[in-house]
């Protein structure tokens, strides 16, 4: 029952996405039937030509065409023959044009509904699955659905189609003959299907080797620098070595079995032809058959040949494609974050409080009960050592993630009950290892903003200290960043990343660790100028440095996702907690002339 | 094929490989001959069936059908002996050059200097080693000996033709001109809508890598709808592409058949007439329909081998080019011959290294003519001794390091190792020598104890563990389902950056190093962790060199020597101390920071 539901959702998805590509299929396969029709009927010209006009049995021929003189019956033979051609010219541009217009429209429709998904699957969703992967599916999986529909669904129609015409049209001309003929169809075909069955696992291995060897690789490259710094070399070609044996001789093998199968399957079909010759000139001979209808036979049995052999392997190649749709549909039946109905207004600039907020990952607490609020258009120092939990707060507030228990508000509105994107258009989070979008420096800083001038951008770089890298590059703001373009460093992301959020005016702004890459003199500067950059908005710094938080009007400090204290910063120096201590640390390491 | 084409097609870079194949002399041979021998059988059947209507279906006899079975089962065997033969062939260059060839592109890449890294993506060296390499070699077993086969089969059937009879041969000799005609027109375009079709669908994939890998920056910027509906427009631009290519492709295939079945139906009306004339036997007749059915196919397919080997130049090209790169940073050969290369070292002939430092007026860039990054810098270092170095962002701090690993060789002076020039001895022997730490730490797939082990494959499961305790690594591992054990998953996506860090830190305590070189290397580790750290490998760095890049003056103010760099040039040099009292750059940069931590505070 329940493979059965999993099968009926197979089919659901690829109906939905044929429907774009129904009219343009539904005419190429028309097409590809009567193209089928038009080839035997060409066959049957030349065999009523050699019967009724070239060995002069005139009664073999259609009644209408037996009156007429013999050179006038070859004529009209002859010019039959030249319009199937044309009428099969016709018909095949028909079917060759609308088949790849079915598939281009069906794998379009698949592949923006996989993005559409993606784009809006929740974070954790994103956290929990490597990119690699999913990449992996969206380009392979999608490829083996669009051959599953266009190359094996339909060739299989096709194909069928074909034989059941050619044993009509068989059947009809010589009762034992076809016999004969057909009997090689299901041989051939449940051979081939048997073969591909029992080969099928050792092409997943092979498979499988050529992603272990590409692994190595991959990580060969981008490991490069400590290849090199640990004189690893050597090792690294023996491992590499090993992997790329080990896949050559896995398809040598099959390359043996490949072989024998495909020579196997020329006897075979070499066998039909050869025994319809041997039947047919012996009938021939003994004046059952005529020679027109002998040659019919030779012709449709070579005909017959290549999608009956074609036809094995499509249907045991149809088994892949189970997995891959339950690839597909893993991604495609993920839940998407939830949108909140009719969201309420708030105002955003207004105070920010989180109530007794807990927040388990993995059920490994992160935060315990943690509460807190801030005026709105003030700044927040979240202070804590690594895996405190203060990231977190970061996540939760944009509803990345919802707390367990507790609740967040701005301007006194639950976050729950906002809309989703107006909250996280509103809460600016700079991330510490951000992610440039492939196109220019303007437009990455401008990517919530499109309507920005060039002076907003320039003064948000400026801001964000990035206007001196970019005078650096030749195209400056134009500079293409990204996967297609110049690699930043890591401190010129951030900044970037800065940049883009000042720009876009969001009410709380959030800065995760995000100078980490950034030069000491850099950090200084810009923190300097954040407050003034940010405006009226609220601002909230996460850092493990006292001499980040400096500034902030407030500063809770996160030990073990509990509250350990809070304060104004100068507060929480008289004290001797947490702060107080790791300023005196951190001072005594001269952390604070860094600053 | 067209002039255009044989243009664009070089034989220079094919050569280049040529030595690779050569190995593989015989299968080749064997698929080339089995193939051609192969085309002359393809021949024969159909003169085989025209036998059959004329001698025996004709004549009404069966006299002597035992013979004409006889020389049919002969071919059919000689054939499955010549496919089996042709097919393992195929599969052996195919398969066998592939791997010499990624084994080739591997070896170089080990070799080439970081400048080609610095410049090419992990990305862009992968596809050549992997997908350039299969295209060739595929290419180079089944297409290429496949266009041999058409070169022989195509003239073989026009002389079968000519021989049967010259005047029906006429039809398709006429016709072979109109056909080549159209298939030059029609290749040519396909070639470049099938180019576009390509580009659109690298857009595609590039457009998953990024709507995958930033998802999580694309939902705190709530951008998803944005990206989705530029994503749609790359969609529908592949979608025109691929239409306009089949659109393109459904005239020129049907036109081709249309050429055959029309060259069949002339033979129908002129062979027919001949017939009835009694100057043509319906056996062969019948023959040159068979003829006239596939033949034009062959132009076709021919074309297509062509533009396929054509397509090819430039994984030929980037293969090459990959393999026969040289490295710039290069040992002598008297130094490879007593030092031996990275794959087959000489250790016997190996010094022990002290770890003495020096440079000696060095200058530095990156590209000739380029901006100097480093300027006639003069430094010695005594062997323990630890350095720091100060400045901003693209001073030259991280140049100076990646001289002295000998990643790049200096444009001008020169960098001493234990007071000989670094290029007296061979890279592995320094690297050996070396302990490296990077801020972005990268780790390989596989348990954290065999990261740690990645520094000396021969240390003991206790070393290691030793290792991880002076990194404060045992209290993150203790945390882990599998301690040590625990699988770091692919390129270590399942630990944070500054558990990374240490764990690579440890990589490098366990190298025994006489050279630590630790490039921010604890920046995303917090400040307690990172004090235990340092109390901990104090000892362990006594007696090694250390340069230190850190951005934390706590690191810098206990080096024994702080030099200060600005546009690549050293400005200051001394202790902490030293440059204090001297009231400089350092100076300013300390004390007004200085001053600024105290307002804060008071």
């Amino acid at each position: 029952m329940k493979t059965k539901g999993r099968d009926w959702k197979k089919a659901q998805l690829l109906l939905h996405h044929l429907r774009p590509a129904a009219s343009a299929l539904l005419l190429g396969m028309g097409a590809s039937l009567l193209l089928t029709l038009l080839r035997m009927a060409f066959t049957q010209v030349v065999r009523f030509t050699v019967d009724g006009v070239l060995l002069g049995d005139v009664s073999s021929l259609p009644a209408f065409a037996q009156s007429l003189a013999p050179g006038a019956q070859l004529a009209g033979a002859c010019a039959l023959a030249a319009a199937i051609a044309l009428g099969r010219f016709a018909v095949s541009y028909v079917q060759d044009s609308r088949l790849p217009m079915g598939s281009e429209r069906f794998t379009k429709s698949l592949r923006d509904a996989l993005y559409s998904r993606i784009q809006r699957l929740p974070y954790s969703w994103h956290v929990q699955h490597a990119a690699g992967d999913i990449i992996q599916r969206c380009i392979s999986d999608v490829e083996v659905v669009r051959a599953f529909v266009m190359d094996q669904l339909l060739e299989l129609l096709s194909t069928l189609f074909m034989i059941v015409t050619c044993v009509v049209i068989m059947f009809g001309m010589n009762v034992k003959m076809a016999l004969l003929a057909t009997a090689f169809v299901p041989v051939i075909v449940g051979y081939s299907i048997l073969f591909y069955h029992f080969v099928s696992a050792k092409f997943v291995k092979a498979d499988e080797a050529e992603g272990a060897l590409s692994a190595v690789v991959q990580e060969n490259l981008t490991g490069v620098r400590v290849v090199r710094a640990f004189g690893r070399e050597k090792a690294e070609l023996d491992k590499f070595r090993e992997k790329n044996n080990h896949y050559t001789d896995l398809w040598l093998k099959l390359g043996d079995w490949m072989s024998a199968f495909y020579t196997l399957g020329d006897v075979m079909s070499i066998l039909q032809v050869f025994s319809i010759v041997v039947l047919g000139v012996h009938m021939c001979v003994g004046g059952e058959v005529s020679l027109g209808v002998y040659l019919a036979f030779v012709s449709y049995a070579r005909e017959l040949t290549l999608p009956v052999r074609r036809l094995g392997r499509t249907i045991s190649e149809m088994s892949k494609a189970n997995v891959s749709m339950d690839r597909l549909l893993y991604i495609l039946e993920a839940e998407e974050e939830r949108t909140t109905e009719s969201p309420a207004e708030a105002d955003l600039h207004g105070e920010l409080r989180f109530e007794h907020v807990s927040f388990a990952y993995e059920e490994k607490p992160v935060l315990r009960d943690v509460s807190f609020s801030i005026p709105g258009g003030k700044t927040l120092g979240v202070f804590g050592g690594t895996g405190s939990g203060k990231s977190t707060i970061a996540l939760l507030l944009a509803r990345l993630y919802d707390p367990d228990e507790g609740r967040i508000t701005i301007g006194g509105v639950d976050t729950k009950d906002m809309d989703l994107h107006t909250l996280r258009r509103s809460v600016g989070i700079v991330l510490q290892e951000p992610f440039l979008f492939s196109r220019t420096l303007a437009e990455n800083i401008a990517i919530t903003k499109e309507d920005a001038s060039r002076e907003d951008v320039a003064l948000a770089a400026q801001n964000a200290c990035l206007d001196a890298s970019i005078g650096e590059f030749r195209d400056g703001y134009e500079t293409i960043v990204g996967e297609r373009g110049v690699t930043l460093s890591g401190g010129q992301k951030q900044r970037t990343a800065i940049a883009r959020t000042l720009l876009s005016g969001a009410p709380v702004m959030v800065f995760d660790d995000a100078l980490s890459a950034v030069d000491a003199k850099t950090d200084e500067a810009i923190r300097t100028r954040l407050r003034e950059a940010a405006g009226g908005s609220t601002l909230i710094l996460i850092a493990h440095r006292v001499a980040t938080l400096m500034q902030a009007d407030q500063i809770i400090v996160l030990e073990d996702g509990r509250i350990a204290e809070s304060g104004t910063p100068q507060a929480l120096l008289e004290t001797n907690g947490a702060f107080a201590r790791a300023a005196a640390m951190q001072a005594a390491m001269g952390e604070e002339a860094q600053a | 094929m067209s002039e255009q084409k044989k243009a664009s097609f070089s034989l220079a870079s094919w050569k280049q490989l040529l030595p690779v194949l050569a190995r593989y002399k015989w299968p080749l041979v064997v698929v080339i001959v089995s193939n051609i021998l192969l085309a002359g059988i393809d021949l024969l059947f159909p003169l085989l069936q025209s036998r059959a209507v004329d001698d025996f279906i004709m004549k009404g006899t069966v006299a002597g059908f035992g013979g004409f079975l006889l020389q049919y089962t002969g071919l059919l065997i000689v054939e499955i002996v010549l496919l089996v033969a042709y097919f393992r062939s195929c599969m052996k260059v195919e398969m066998c050059f592939g791997r010499d060839l990624k084994e080739a592109c591997f070896v170089n890449l080990q070799k080439l200097s970081l400048d080609y890294y610095n410049v090419t993506s992990a990305g862009h060296s992968l596809s050549r080693v992997m997908s350039d390499t299969a295209k060739i070699a595929e290419a180079t077993a089944w297409t290429f000996p496949n266009i041999l086969w058409a070169l022989a089969y195509i003239p073989g059937v026009y002389a079968v033709l000519l021989m049967l009879d010259a005047r029906l041969a006429l039809t398709m000799i006429v016709l072979a001109p109109l056909v080549a005609g159209f298939t030059v027109y029609f290749q040519k375009r396909l070639i470049a809508l099938n180019r576009e079709v390509r580009a659109q669908h690298s857009r595609i994939t590039s457009g998953y890598n990024e709507g995958i890998m930033g998802a999580k920056t694309s939902k705190t910027l709530a951008l998803e709808g944005k990206l989705t509906h530029e994503f749609e427009e790359i969609t529908s631009k592949a979608a025109a592409a691929g239409i306009a290519h089949g659109r393109m492709r459904a005239i020129y295939v049907p036109l081709i058949v249309l050429c055959g079945t029309l060259a069949a139906s002339a033979t129908l009306g002129l062979g027919g007439s001949l017939v009835m004339g009694g100057r043509l036997s319906i056996g062969v007749l019948s023959a040159f329909m068979t003829y006239a059915l596939s033949l034009f196919q062959l132009f076709r397919q021919m074309a297509m081998f062509i533009s396929g080997m054509v397509s090819l130049q430039a994984n030929v090209e980037r293969v090459a080019d990959l393999i026969h790169k040289q490295p710039t940073v290069v040992d002598k050969p008297e130094v490879l011959e007593r030092y031996g290369d990275c794959f087959a070292p000489k250790k016997e002939n190996w010094e022990n290294m002290r770890g003495e430092v020096e440079f000696d007026d060095v200058s530095f860039r990156y590209i000739e003519d380029g901006e100097e990054v480093l300027s006639h810098v003069s430094v010695r270092v005594p062997a323990g001794g630890t350095v720091a170095l100060v400045g901003e962002t693209g001073a030259g701090k991280s140049t100076m390091v990646n001289l002295v690993c000998r990643f790049f060789e200096p444009t001008q002076g020169r960098v001493l190792i234990d007071g000989r020039d670094v290029q007296a001895r061979s890279q592995l022997w320094l690297h050996s020598h070396i302990g490296y730490v990077l801020q972005e730490p990268h780790l390989f797939s596989g348990t954290i104890r065999e990261n740690i082990r990645y520094g000396r494959p021969e240390a003991t499961d206790a070393e290691v563990e030793a290792a991880a305790r002076a990194v404060h690594l045992d209290r993150i591992a203790a945390k882990l389902p599998c301690g040590y054990d625990t699988d770091v998953g692919e390129c270590g996506d399942k630990l944070s950056t500054g558990e990374k860090q240490l764990i690579s830190f440890a990589r490098a305590i366990i190298a025994r190093p006489a050279i630590f070189v630790l490039d921010e290397a604890t920046s995303s580790v917090d400040t307690e962790t990172e004090q235990l750290i340092q109390q901990a490998t104090k000892t362990l760095m006594e007696n090694t060199t250390s340069f230190i890049i850190a951005h934390r003056l706590s690191t810098i103010r206990q080096a024994d020597m702080i030099l200060v760099i600005e546009h690549g040039e050293i400005v200051e040099r001394g202790t902490h101390e030293e440059l204090l009292r001297l009231g400089g750059v350092y100076h300013e940069l300390y004390t007004t920071q200085l001053s600024k931590q105290e307002k804060n505070i008071s």
